[in-house]
């Protein structure tokens, strides 16, 4: 058999996807050799802006060191919010609570998951015959959504172990909780699954359907993949204030960090506790947010190449 | 030649826009028929009606001498004898071609892996392309992404391919290897409808072409005929514009 | 051309800054960097109660309240019995505590009208700076640690710490804390019968803390918990008017040490005409009297040993 198009390679040169580089001008009289005039411009910029940057928080950092302190009420507010014994004091009793808001959210979050995408994938489906499904998919997410996650997890922690008679694992408070808050952050994750899911082109679909995959191959190899890689930024979103609201449990009993520190405030009648636990939340959630910054900007370097200014 | 697939009074509307008007044609075994007309005239919506992606308001479709167009009709299984290709190639971005041609033959056909990547290597370099075989789409030009949807339909070896405008989103420079790659399947005896604006690729290979028009096949014949001498004045119009904007 | 924008917004800054320290200026009112004796409810001497009683409280108190006129009191939100009866209505001085104040603020020199009464929850006592009241009361515990935060008066009342739970609870009949370890323990937030709990009672498994009593109630009620450490005032009312089918297990020996205060401000004005009140209502009986009227129902329980 003949190979087809010898001739016709002149695409062989593949335009690159990666960091755009300055156009190389021929260097003019009076140029830099080495390092083009755009270069030179663009490392002008970036010298005066990080002075700018440096010069206006060193302005505003001293503003607030200054006139904070000026307050009347500054010294009892510091000995109250950030005395240092008392956080010192506090950290390691908070340590173990916090590893069960840890422990909570790491059960928590992948059930999510799950359980968002099956909703998302319900609230898609096509055929007539499964309508059923895709009803109750919307009014699961219209009711869940419509209250307030921490009513609830006072209704689902509280109502439902009364049913029973017996002390079991299934009638302890912080798995009712843990239940609560998967069925409402699972329609919110639902929402965004579908969004992601919507935002594929129908020609996907089309391309698909036509090799002879079937509507539920379709979405598993063809759709949700795609789906899945472009939600995850908004995912993430969620999944940091997911660990947040871990804390809502609280409500039901269960000593978690915030409710050990809220004990150890009530001891002391001093709020540093609260900053400590503050910042034990800040350690997870920080990276967290770094992590789905960065993550948005690979993802938009890979889908549109060159980024405007 | 016995008819491979029969379009028979076909009808189509989106809402109250009615865009195929009692369509007929036939296409024999191993025949090529070019579908042409302006935007609009429903071409490629009749290619997508064929696939059954939409169904149609009236009439039948026969293929092999199965009404597939009957409601109820499992739609599937006639997917995989039809092969389609589309003008923005539709490649899966989120896998390499190997895998994008490989997908369909292992999950519908159920052949073993290591087979089908053989077979899609093989038919990529039929094709010239078997250096990509490990890339993603988004590092290929278009040319190159449109050889290999139309290898991507080819994996599923099915009895007729259907080619709509697949030329259209190339730039001149790449159409030329597109369409080698269909001269070449018309050498390998395939079954093809294709509708497309390259006038004179169509005069070139076609069995048959047929002129669509407001949503019917207004005129079909042989492309000498068609092109030298079309009998109806909408054809003749047509080709006038054609000819006028450099396009025959 | 664009060394105007980098001007532009330094002179920007520096202005703003000019007006805030300008705005912020000399507030001069009361300096908080003094040096604070450390206000411990210190016994009084016999030579401080002859002077306090011929001292009049009324004459103290006057224009020290943070309103002309009117002695501001704070309760929690809901307050329950039998400290406050009417949770509605507080300065019918029904409930221990809701007579209490009543009768400091008699003392005081202002009755009626005079007195209102603002709910506050439990933790704005502890936040720094003004209060929005005279003196709060909603069975504070006075420990030293607090005492170092907010002022307290002397004792009005001391409550030892009890357990309760269902009548039919395998602990019903407990007479040692470590008959209590296995259960299933709730406590309300904000109280010191955590620390009995944590540290006396030491249960196998973690105590539940709830928001407040109500929400501990709840749970228990749903089975969540086996029985709750409250105040045994607390325990008694719950278990003989508000869940049926529980009963008070006992009360923890050794814990009727805590004493209730009424809460002030630092270095509060007010807090030694209080506690001129609370010595003459000891002196005429009518605390003991107050004590007699509402709690007597609320002191039997059987003992149950700390070891």
């Amino acid at each position: 058999m003949n190979r087809v198009s010898e001739g016709a390679d002149a695409d062989a040169s593949v335009p690159s996807r990666s960091d755009s580089h300055p156009d190389q001008l021929r260097p003019t009289q009076g140029q830099r050799p080495g390092r083009s005039r755009r270069a030179a411009y663009d490392l002008r910029q970036r010298r005066r802006s990080t002075l700018v940057a440096a010069v206006s928080t060193v302005l505003v950092v001293s503003a607030i060191a200054m006139i904070v302190p000026l307050t009347p009420g500054w010294d009892r507010v510091r000995a109250s919010f950030f005395d240092w014994d008392t956080f010192v004091d506090s950290l390691p009793q908070l340590w173990d609570p916090f590893l069960l808001n840890l422990r909570i959210f790491a059960i928590c979050a992948p059930c999510i998951i799950v359980v968002g995408m099956l909703v998302a994938v319900a609230r898609n489906v096509r055929s007539p015959a499964l309508f059923p499904l895709r009803l109750f998919a919307t009014i699961y997410t219209d009711v869940v959504r419509g209250v307030p996650v921490i009513l609830w997890i006072l209704l689902i922690g509280f109502g439902v172990p009364g049913l029973f008679d017996e002390r079991a694992w299934y009638t302890k408070s912080v798995v009712w909780g843990g239940f609560a808050l998967v069925m409402c952050y699972s329609a919110y994750v639902a929402e965004v699954f579908r969004a992601g899911i919507e935002g594929i082109h129908e020609s996907q679909r089309a391309a698909s359907r036509s090799l002879g995959l079937s509507s539920s191959q379709t979405m598993r190899t063809v759709v949700l993949p795609q789906a899945v890689r472009r939600v995850v930024p908004p995912l993430m979103n969620d999944m940091v204030s997911l660990q947040k609201d871990v804390a809502l449990v609280s409500v039901l009993g269960t000593v978690e960090a915030l409710r050990r520190a809220q004990i150890l405030v009530s001891q002391s009648f001093n709020f540093t506790p609260y900053v400590a636990a503050a910042v034990l939340f800040l350690c997870v959630s920080i990276p967290l947010t770094r992590l789905t910054d960065h993550l948005m900007a690979r993802q938009r370097r890979r889908t549109s190449g060159t980024a405007v200014a | 030649m016995p008819v491979k697939l029969r379009v028979e009074h076909v009808r189509k509307s989106f809402g109250s826009k009615v865009v195929l008007d009692d369509v007929t044609l036939d296409v024999g075994a191993h025949q090529v028929v070019c579908l042409i007309g302006a935007s609009g005239s429903g071409k490629s919506t009749l290619l997508r009606c064929i696939n059954l992606l939409e169904p149609i308001d009236d009439g039948s479709i026969w293929l092999d001498g199965v009404d597939i167009a009957e409601p109820g009709h499992d739609a599937d299984p006639v997917r995989r004898r039809v092969g389609m290709v589309f003008q923005s190639y539709n490649l899966f971005p989120h896998m390499s071609v190997l895998r994008n041609i490989t997908l369909a033959p292992t999950k519908v056909l159920k052949r073993p892996t290591a087979e089908a990547e053989r077979s899609a290597i093989e038919l990529l370099e039929r094709f010239g392309l078997d250096d990509k075989a490990s890339a993603y789409p988004d590092q290929l030009s278009g040319g190159q992404q449109q050889r290999v949807a139309i290898v991507r339909a080819l994996a599923m070896q099915p009895e007729i391919m259907l080619l709509d405008e697949v030329t259209a989103a190339l730039d001149p420079v790449l159409v030329g290897e597109v369409l080698n790659v269909i001269r070449d399947m018309r050498k390998l005896g395939m079954t093809m409808v294709l509708a497309t604006h390259e006038m004179g690729f169509a005069r070139e290979i076609a069995d048959r072409v047929c002129f669509l028009h407001q949503g019917r096949v207004v005129e079909q014949g042989v492309p000498e005929q068609m092109f030298s001498e079309p009998e109806r004045p909408e054809t003749r119009d047509f080709l006038a514009r054609v000819i006028a904007s450099g396009r025959l | 051309m664009t060394r105007v924008p980098t001007t532009r917004f330094v002179l920007a800054a520096v202005i703003a800054g000019t007006m805030v320290l300008a705005a912020c200026g000399d507030d001069t009112e009361e300096s908080t960097t003094e040096e604070t004796e450390a206000t411990e409810p210190a016994a009084e001497t016999p030579a401080d109660t002859t002077a306090a009683a011929a001292a009049d409280p009324a004459a103290c108190a006057a224009g020290n309240t943070i309103t002309d006129g009117v002695l501001t009191v704070a309760t929690g939100e809901p307050a329950f019995p039998p400290y406050v009866i009417n949770d509605a209505t507080p300065e019918d001085g029904q409930g221990l505590e809701a007579a209490v104040a009543m009768a400091v603020a008699k003392e005081l020199g202002f009755e009626g009208a005079a007195v209102t009464w603002v709910r506050t929850p439990f933790e704005t006592v502890i936040a720094p700076g003004p209060k929005d009241f005279d003196f709060n009361l909603q069975q504070y515990t006075i420990t030293a640690e607090r005492a170092e935060v907010v002022d307290f008066s002397d004792g009005y009342y001391s409550a030892a710490q009890a357990v309760f739970g269902l009548a039919d609870s395998s602990a019903a009949a407990a007479t040692s804390v470590s008959e209590l370890k296995d259960l299933n323990i709730g406590v309300a937030a904000g109280t010191t019968s955590i620390a009995y709990v944590e540290d006396v009672i030491q249960p196998t498994n973690t105590v539940q803390v709830f928001n407040d009593n109500a929400a501990a109630k709840v749970a228990l009620e749903s089975n969540q918990i086996d029985a709750i450490v409250s105040d045994l005032p607390t325990a008694l009312y719950v278990t003989a008017v508000e869940i049926e089918g529980t009963k008070v297990f006992g009360q923890i020996e050794g814990s009727g040490t805590d004493q209730f205060g009424l809460l002030l401000a630092k270095d509060s004005p007010l807090t030694e005409c209080v506690n001129l009140a609370l010595a003459n209502l000891e002196a005429s009986g009518e605390l003991a009297g107050i004590t007699t009227t509402w709690m007597s129902e609320y002191t039997e329980a059987p003992l149950i040993s700390a070891s």
